[in-house]
């Protein structure tokens, strides 16, 4: 084993102190403006810790008072929340068969080649397209029409895990099972989905990541309280002309929050998941 | 079973996916590609067919030069950013330490948390007026006055690679962690009794393992780069004086701003073809790099 110096040790705890601290910092200063009264966030020097603690701003944002701050931003809360369920839903149910047919049947693995490759496609390069489309189905400014949109990200992404997952669980298992009469969707049910479900829980929590993130479709598809999603909602907030930073922080760590607690709890399995294919940038 | 039967049964279980990604992929493209051609505006006409009237148009603009070239300096010193400092702190949280498991955890956040309020954080931050790091700067005799870091041309780039670089190193981090910790503990112990340094156990011992994760995370980075769009839009718009326009920025623009559909589409797809020749001429140094580390 290697020798540890003391003054190798103590470059260790310097470096690991200064990591969280950058880490942290801003994130912390995110907190501390939503809770800082508005007075201190415009004071010069600047208060870097409230004097006192004022959660007002997240009783605001989350009032559902008519035309108030808090209207728009539970909105578009309802709004993210609908639109990542739903898409999600629909990228599980496309990528379960597709991910088991690929797994089981190499040689239609090229169409699945194709489908990720898909992802080096700028959202520009679909949008115009797009917006036609759903301008043309009436779909514009609509929470089905942006889930159907979100699928371009979603789908092939969790087909590939998927694909990954089923790898991974042997085809004796299932062929047992046929050989006593089972057909394929009973195999599904009694054997594979059983086995399969780690991996489809991984899937399906990226998935909500995904759509949770997206900007660029929201901010193109959606005009208004109807189908607006948090990020466009925030978006605004930061471009707009809100006197008050701490709303603005308060909005942000609002959405923030399911995201990084989904990050912190799934943390080993969405690591395996980014290592193995290095996917999500 | 027939193998017959087992590919009809594959084609027909991913039938429901292949169809919604001709409609919301295929289809769209395809649709692009028609676009490029005409002179067709978003809303109301048609267009008609104009040639390669658009891409000649788009091509030669000063626009297009000018943004191709911040586009390309944004990805290639975020991704270098990122890629130095990931791997940095990967060596970091390979050491052993009290807190490390604590630190790997914290790790995820900046990855977590969305772009939109990574971007929104960090506006607040460079806030010409009442942000963070213009009281930091001062309080610590660092400059005497508060800057508009956004609002400057000569700042609002670099500010920007900051904010992409602060959320994105910790996926690098995760990623070469990950390879560091397949490095068998014999060859560096090996490597540390024939009197390796730290730089050539780094080079020669530990960089073969890093290399292939390594290529794939920059490979994915370089193209997540170039396409990039919201974290400047929710910064900068582009400005000022569109010194942080990025391509997929320039496009949004062309398309939906000025409703110039044809010449948008034809922008769009020439940002295609330099990320896919991107992705290409990549996907060949992986393969090479995979060959030579295995």
């Amino acid at each position: 084993m290697e020798r540890k110096s003391p003054v190798f040790t103590a470059f260790v705890y310097a470096c690991a102190i200064l990591l969280a601290a950058v880490i942290l910092a801003p994130l912390a200063w995110l907190f501390v403006m939503s809770i800082s009264p508005a007075a201190d966030l415009a004071a010069k020097p600047l208060r870097w810790w409230p004097q006192a603690a004022d959660f007002s701003r997240y009783g605001q944002l989350l009032s559902t008072a008519q035309n108030s701050a808090g209207a728009a931003f539970t909105a578009s809360l309802r709004n993210s929340l609908e639109v990542a369920g739903m898409a999600t839903l629909a990228a599980i149910l496309l990528a379960v068969p597709a991910g088991w047919a690929v797994s089981r049947t190499p040689s239609v693995g090229w169409s699945l080649s194709m489908v990720i490759a898909t992802y080096m496609l700028p959202p520009v390069a679909l949008s115009v397209p797009l917006y036609m489309g759903l301008s043309h189905l009436g779909l514009l400014n609509n929470v089905f029409g942006l889930a159907l949109i979100y699928l371009t990200i979603l789908a092939p992404f969790t087909t590939w895990l998927m694909k990954s997952g089923f790898d991974s669980i042997p085809r004796e298992i299932e062929a047992a099972a046929m050989i006593d009469g089972a057909g394929l969707f009973q195999t599904w049910r009694i054997i594979t989905l059983p086995l399969a479900a780690p991996v489809v829980a991984t899937s399906a929590l990226f998935a909500v990541l995904l759509a949770w993130d997206e900007f660029f479709y929201a901010l193109l598809f959606t005009s208004d309280q109807r189908a607006k999603t948090l990020t466009v909602a925030i978006a605004d907030l930061a471009g707009g002309r809100v006197s008050d930073y701490g709303l603005i922080a308060t909005a942000g760590v609002l959405a923030a929050l399911p995201p990084v607690l989904i990050g912190l709890v799934m943390q080993r399995a969405l690591i395996s998941g980014l290592t193995s294919g290095g996917v999500k940038g | 079973m027939s193998g017959t039967w087992m590919t009809t049964r594959a084609w027909l279980l991913m039938l429901p996916l292949l169809v919604i990604m001709v409609a919301v992929i295929g289809w769209p493209l395809v649709d692009t590609v028609r676009l490029s051609f005409t002179d067709a505006q978003l809303v109301g006409t048609a267009g008609n067919y104009v040639g390669f009237d658009n891409y000649t148009k788009m091509l030669t603009s000063s626009n297009f030069t000018r943004t191709l070239s911040t586009t390309t300096w944004f990805a290639v010193v975020s991704v270098a950013a990122e890629m130095v400092l990931g791997v940095l702190a990967a060596l970091l949280l390979n050491q052993e330490f009290r807190g490390r498991a604590v630190l790997r955890g914290l790790m995820i956040l900046p990855w977590a948390l969305p772009t939109v309020v990574n971007a929104t954080l960090w506006r607040l931050i460079y806030n010409p007026e009442y942000g963070a790091l213009n009281a930091a700067l001062t309080q610590l005799h660092l400059i005497d006055d508060y800057r508009s870091w956004l609002g400057e041309p000569g700042t609002a780039l670099a500010a920007l690679i900051v904010a992409d670089c602060w959320k994105n190193f910790p996926l690098v981090a995760l990623i070469a962690l990950a390879a560091l910790q397949a490095v068998p503990r014999d060859i560096t112990a090996a490597a540390l009794v024939d009197g390796a340094g730290p730089f050539n156990r780094f080079r020669f011992v530990i960089l073969p393992y890093l290399a292939g994760p390594l290529m794939v995370a920059l490979v994915l980075r370089t193209i997540e780069a170039f396409k990039v769009f919201d974290i400047i839009w929710v910064m900068t718009r582009g400005g000022p004086a569109n010194s942080t326009r990025s391509l997929s920025i320039l496009v949004y623009q062309e398309a939906f701003s000025f409703q110039r559909a044809g010449s948008g589409a034809s922008l769009a797809l020439i940002v295609t073809l330099l990320v896919t020749v991107l992705a290409v001429a990549y996907a060949a140094l992986v393969r090479k790099t995979a060959g030579s580390a295995a």
